[in-house]
C-alpha cells in the first residue's frame, strides 16, 4: 500500500454506519474510537538537542506544517505532551534528563527517535567518549528514522507511522495493558 | 599612533624582557611564549596598559604535544583589544605530571567557564579557580578525553577503506 492511500484509510474513522429511518447507527469498538482520537491528537514534548532538531522545526513550521496531522499543539512541559521525538544526539550527561522527561510524560505516551544518532549514535558511534549509542539504551523507542539528518517528509512519515500503530493497537503502551474487555453496543 | 603587531612586541620586550620570546606570526596574528608562572602579570599588563587594552579574553584552550618533555601541555590565551581591533595569542607550557597554572578568573570573569572547560577536557589544574570542576562531560569521568593517549580512530577499523568504496 503506498502512503497516500494508507493515510486515506487511517484517516476514516473506525466503524460503520447503519442506515434507518430517522438517521443512523454507528456500530465501532471503543477502543478503535480512543485509539482513533489518541492517534489525531498527538501532542509532542519540545526536546531537540542537535542538528536533527533543526528538521524538526523545519517540519513544524510553514512548509511542512505537521498540525495537518494533528501534531501542532508543541508542548514545554512533559506532563502535558504524549509524544517525545528525540531529535539529536543523547550524550552520557542529558541522558539522566531524557529518563526524566520521559518518566514525567503521563501515559499513554509515545517515542520517537529521530535520525542516526538518536538511533544508534550514528556519527558518533566510533571513539566517542560521551555519546549514548541510540537513546532505546534509555527509553523504549516505538518509531525509529534513518537519515542524519532525516528530511521532513520523513519525520511527517514517521508519525504517521506512529499514528498507525497506535490505531492497530501495538504500541509498547498499549500491548502492556491488558486487554479490556470487547464492548458491544 | 595606530596598534600594530610591532608596537605590542616592542612594548612587551621592554617590559618583561627576556622573559618573553618566540615571537611569531601565522596568518598574521602576533603569537609569543612566556613561563607559566607569569601568566597572570602577563594578561594585566596587556588589560591594564593605556594603549593597548586587551580587555576581551576571546578563548582558552589547551594542546597536548606528548613528544615535548616537561612541556606536554600549552595553555592558549587568545585576547582582543577592542580599541585597537588587534587579537593577539600567547603561549604557556606546563608539565604533564604537575598541570598546575595559575587562574586568570581575577582578571577575566569570562575565564571561569573556559578554564573549566579547558580542565575537563585536558586536566589542567588552574590553582585559585573558584569552581573548578567539569562542565561538559559527566561528573563521573575519570580520564581527559583530549590527550592524545587517546587515539582519534580506532586503528582496527576497517569501515573506512578504501576498497569498501570500490577504489582499492
Ligand atoms: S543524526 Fe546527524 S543531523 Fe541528526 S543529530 Fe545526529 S549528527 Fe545531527
Amino acid at each position: 500500500m503506498d502512503v497516500k492511500s494508507s493515510i486515506e484509510q487511517s484517516m476514516s474513522f473506525p466503524g460503520e454506519v447503519h442506515q434507518s429511518p430517522t438517521g443512523g447507527i454507528l456500530l465501532s469498538r471503543i477502543d478503535d474510537v480512543i485509539n482513533w482520537a489518541r492517534s489525531n491528537s498527538l501532542w509532542p514534548l519540545v526536546f531537540g538537542t542537535s542538528c536533527c532538531a533543526i528538521e524538526m522545526m523545519s517540519t513544524a513550521s510553514a512548509k511542512y506544517d505537521w498540525s495537518r496531522f494533528g501534531f501542532e499543539v508543541a508542548r514545554a512541559t512533559p506532563r502535558q505532551a504524549d509524544v517525545i521525538i528525540i531529535a539529536g544526539t543523547i550524550v552520557n550527561k542529558i541522558a539522566p534528563v531524557l529518563k526524566r522527561l520521559y518518566d514525567q510524560m503521563a501515559d499513554p505516551k509515545y517515542v520517537i527517535a529521530m535520525g542516526a544518532c538518536a538511533t544508534s549514535g550514528g556519527p558518533f558511534f566510533y571513539n566517542t567518549y560521551s555519546v549514548v549509542k541510540g537513546a532505546d539504551h534509555i527509553i523504549p523507542v516505538d518509531v525509529y528514522i534513518a537519515g542524519c539528518p532525516p528530511r521532513p517528509e520523513a519525520l511527517i512519515h514517521a508519525m504517521i507511522t506512529l499514528q498507525e500503530k497506535i490505531k492497530s493497537g501495538l504500541t509498547r503502551e498499549q500491548i502492556r495493558m491488558p486487554k479490556p474487555e470487547l464492548i458491544s453496543l | 599612533m595606530k596598534l600594530s603587531n610591532d608596537s605590542v612586541k616592542e612594548k612587551l620586550i621592554k617590559k618583561f624582557g627576556e622573559q618573553v620570546s618566540c615571537f611569531q606570526e601565522p596568518y598574521g596574528m602576533l603569537t609569543f611564549e612566556t613561563p607559566k608562572e607569569i601568566n597572570l602579570k602577563v594578561l594585566s599588563f596587556l588589560f591594564d596598559d593605556e594603549t593597548l587594552k586587551f580587555t576581551f579574553l576571546t578563548a582558552i584552550c589547551a594542546v597536548h604535544y606528548p613528544d615535548k618533555k616537561d612541556k606536554e601541555l600549552a595553555v592558549v590565551y587568545h585576547l582582543h583589544s577592542l580599541t585597537a581591533n588587534l587579537r593577539i595569542r600567547f603561549k604557556v607550557f606546563t608539565a604533564i605530571e604537575k598541570p598546575d597554572v595559575f587562574t586568570a578568573t581575577g582578571i577575566f570573569s569570562s575565564a571561569n567557564w573556559m578554564e573549566r572547560e579547558t580542565f575537563d577536557f585536558y586536566g589542567v589544574n588552574f590553582i585559585g579557580h573558584p569552581n573548578l570542576k567539569r562542565i561538559l562531560n559527566v561528573d563521573e569521568m575519570d580520564y581527559f578525553p583530549m590527550r592524545k593517549e587517546f587515539p582519534l580512530e580506532d586503528q582496527t577499523r576497517i569501515d573506512k577503506d578504501d576498497e569498501m568504496f570500490g577504489r582499492g
